[in-house]
């Protein structure tokens, strides 16, 4: 078995507001091996954000962590100094956010901006830029060395996030955390990004944390799934187990609703009815009952665990615990 | 009868061609969508349709009436029929006015304010299943669908005939998008409006879209029923979009046809096929021009299309 290079144990966090503690995530469990990818699914307001802050600390000034622990390498983050931190960032950990518009520096050239991020490293300048280069040619742009010269506008958009991405593998991480990278891109240039990525991944062996709204995307790219709700995991598991033996409602319902999956024109697509709880005031039991058409009385009083149904497939629900009737 | 007719549309911007030439007819109550990458000229074609970007040439008919190059003052009472929703959700909703003012602006602007405005807000954020308080909230209180419901409360208030829409679900969650295609297919049939979609999320085209034109460099290259476009695409570069579709599924098996680098650049248009040097099927023939053809409906800009063989 690979080694385990990032465990989120049993994380809980917060936002202090005028309301009260908005509960944005609880008790989050899952785990990253080196050289894995794992998608993290939910809908907006499920805490994925709230999770990568999480991972680099990079936290807002009303968010507290309760609970728990995030262990890389071994060592808890949530403990380890400012400065460590900032030393595990973009070195062994690095990010590449939603949009590539906004990634870049606009009034700095891309080889420049290649160059400074190598801040820590002693090699001159010459060096740096050869690196960079390499970097370019890496992730698919023609002609690298003239295209250090030239500024963010002068790519297009798939350009500029596979740009981002060779920033953000200039260090050769051991995990990179891609935050729905290709969600502000068109398909031809989304299908680009993931074929580069699991080239990469198989070049590198570097983890990736992959986290999108779009399910034909993590099919495609990621060995395990995490299935987030209303800041709680709901399911984990291998991405066939997931996608085809979905163990949790929501799960199941989130890719019925994927428009993908219809050949044929839908005359009314399936939606999940409903909202999402209010952070700041849940109700008890389970978060996923007002919402879910199996729902049991037992779910309105207990709150599921997030139970192990068998190798690495975990699932939050009491459909699996008992007989339902028929 | 058509109720939009665009014929040979040209845009410049400076130097740059965005539009080469778009033509394309939609009938009452047909949803026609435009699809194609970023930079090929989706978004200018339904701004110059509703005026909001220059054309240079061509022609834009409504109902029969040429609307191309109108003067601002002739073309408001035309903003009655055509409406659009914007991009941005968010940020097409001013953050100072309440929802209520928001859709009924379009009341004020066309001078209809004989209205009772609280009843009319209330009549049209129901018709888009929100809930009546939201006229006092503000556009910060709603999350993106919601705004999005709102864009849509907003273009449907003076009961246009066509409706654009750019990118009407990006960003959206999967099941908050089901709901706002739900919504719009059925506001389709229940008005009778026309749409025109401008989107690059296949999944979506599939279930919206009566007919469906495929843009490349500020021209169509293909254009047909949804259904057959998805069936049978003839031109490469749908066939290539087509296979770019991720699916829902860890083990389908994806018959993907790669695309060759990137859009080549406006300002350098390349000779004879213009997608020839991406064109994982070019031949040598492809550097001469294709021309646009028509056969049962199907238009195709491609002088060695594909075989339903190839596509299969």
């Amino acid at each position: 078995m690979t080694e385990t290079l990032l465990e989120i144990d049993n994380l809980s966090v917060v936002y202090e507001t005028s309301r009260g503690d908005l509960k944005a995530l609880r008790d989050i469990t899952f785990d990253i091996r080196r050289g894995e990818i794992v998608g993290i699914v939910g809908e907006s307001g499920c805490g994925k954000s709230t999770l990568i802050s999480s991972i680099l600390r990079l936290t807002a000034p009303n968010m507290r962590f309760r609970n728990g622990e995030v262990r890389f390498k071994g060592d808890n983050l949530l403990m380890a100094s400012n400065r460590q931190m900032r030393d595990l960032r973009g070195s062994d950990i690095s990010i590449v956010f939603q949009d590539p518009m906004q990634t870049h520096n606009p009034v700095i050239s891309i080889g420049q901006q290649m160059v400074d991020i190598q801040h820590r490293s002693s090699a001159s300048v010459r060096e740096k830029r050869a690196r960079a280069a390499k970097m370019l040619g890496f992730v698919g742009i023609p002609d690298p060395e003239a295209r250090l010269n030239q500024f963010p506008h002068e790519f297009s958009g798939g350009m500029r996030q596979r740009i981002a991405i060779a920033m953000a593998l200039m260090s050769e991480p051991d995990l990179l955390i891609a935050d729905e990278p290709t969600t502000a891109l068109d398909a031809t240039l989304e299908v680009q990004i993931i074929e580069r990525l699991q080239e990469l991944q198989r070049e590198m062996h570097c983890a990736i944390l992959f986290i999108s709204h779009h399910l034909g995307v993590i099919a495609e790219l990621c060995d395990r799934v995490v299935v987030m709700y209303a800041g709680a995991v709901v399911e984990s598991g291998d991405v066939r187990e997931i996608f085809h033996n979905p163990k949790h409602p929501y799960t199941r319902r989130l890719i019925e609703c994927d428009p993908g999956h219809f050949k044929e024109r839908a005359r009314v697509l399936p939606t999940i009815p409903g909202e999402v709880p209010d952070l700041a005031d849940l109700p008890g039991g389970c978060i996923f009952r007002d919402r879910c058409d199996r729902a049991m009385p037992r779910c309105a009083s207990d709150v599921p665990p997030l139970e192990t149904l068998k190798e690495g497939h975990r699932a939050a629900c009491w459909l699996n615990h008992e007989e339902v009737p028929a | 009868m058509s109720l939009l007719s665009v014929e040979n549309l040209k845009t410049s911007f400076g130097s740059v061609n965005v539009l080469a030439g778009v033509s394309f007819k939609v009938k009452p109550g047909e949803t026609y969508a435009l699809v194609g990458e970023s930079g090929s000229g989706k978004t200018t074609v339904i701004r110059a349709i509703a005026g909001l970007a220059p054309a240079q040439e061509g022609s834009v008919k409504f109902a029969g009436q040429e609307i191309r190059g109108l003067p601002e003052r002739a073309l408001r009472p035309l903003r009655k029929d055509i409406s659009m929703m914007f991009q941005d959700p968010v940020g097409s909703l001013s953050p100072r006015l309440t929802i209520g003012s928001l859709i009924t602006e379009p009341y004020r602007i066309q001078g209809m304010k004989e209205r009772d405005l609280d009843a009319e807000a209330r009549r049209l954020l129901q018709m888009v299943n929100l809930p009546a308080h939201f006229v006092d909230r503000y556009p910060y209180q709603l999350s993106g669908g919601q705004a999005r419901r709102v864009g849509v409360a907003r273009a449907l208030a003076l009961e246009p005939k066509l409706i654009l829409a750019d990118e009407p679900t990006a960003g959206l969650d999967v099941s908050v998008q089901g709901e706002l295609l739900n919504l719009l297919n059925d506001l389709r049939e229940r008005l009778g409006l026309a749409m025109v979609i401008i989107t690059h999320n296949l999944n979506v085209v599939r279930h919206v879209a009566d007919r469906m034109g495929i843009l490349y460099l500020g021209r169509l290259v293909e254009e047909g029923t949804t259904h057959d476009i998805f069936e049978t695409p003839r031109h490469p570069y749908t066939r290539c979009l087509l296979s770019a579709n991720p699916e829902p599924d860890p083990d389908a098996r994806l018959n993907r046809i790669a695309l060759k680098g990137e859009p080549p650049s406006l300002l350098n248009r390349p000779a004879g096929c213009e997608f020839r040097e991406r064109c994982p099927f070019a031949q040598e023939i492809c550097v001469q021009i294709p021309q646009w053809e028509v056969q049962d409906g199907h238009g195709l800009r491609c002088i060695a299309p594909l075989t339903p063989e190839v596509t299969a």
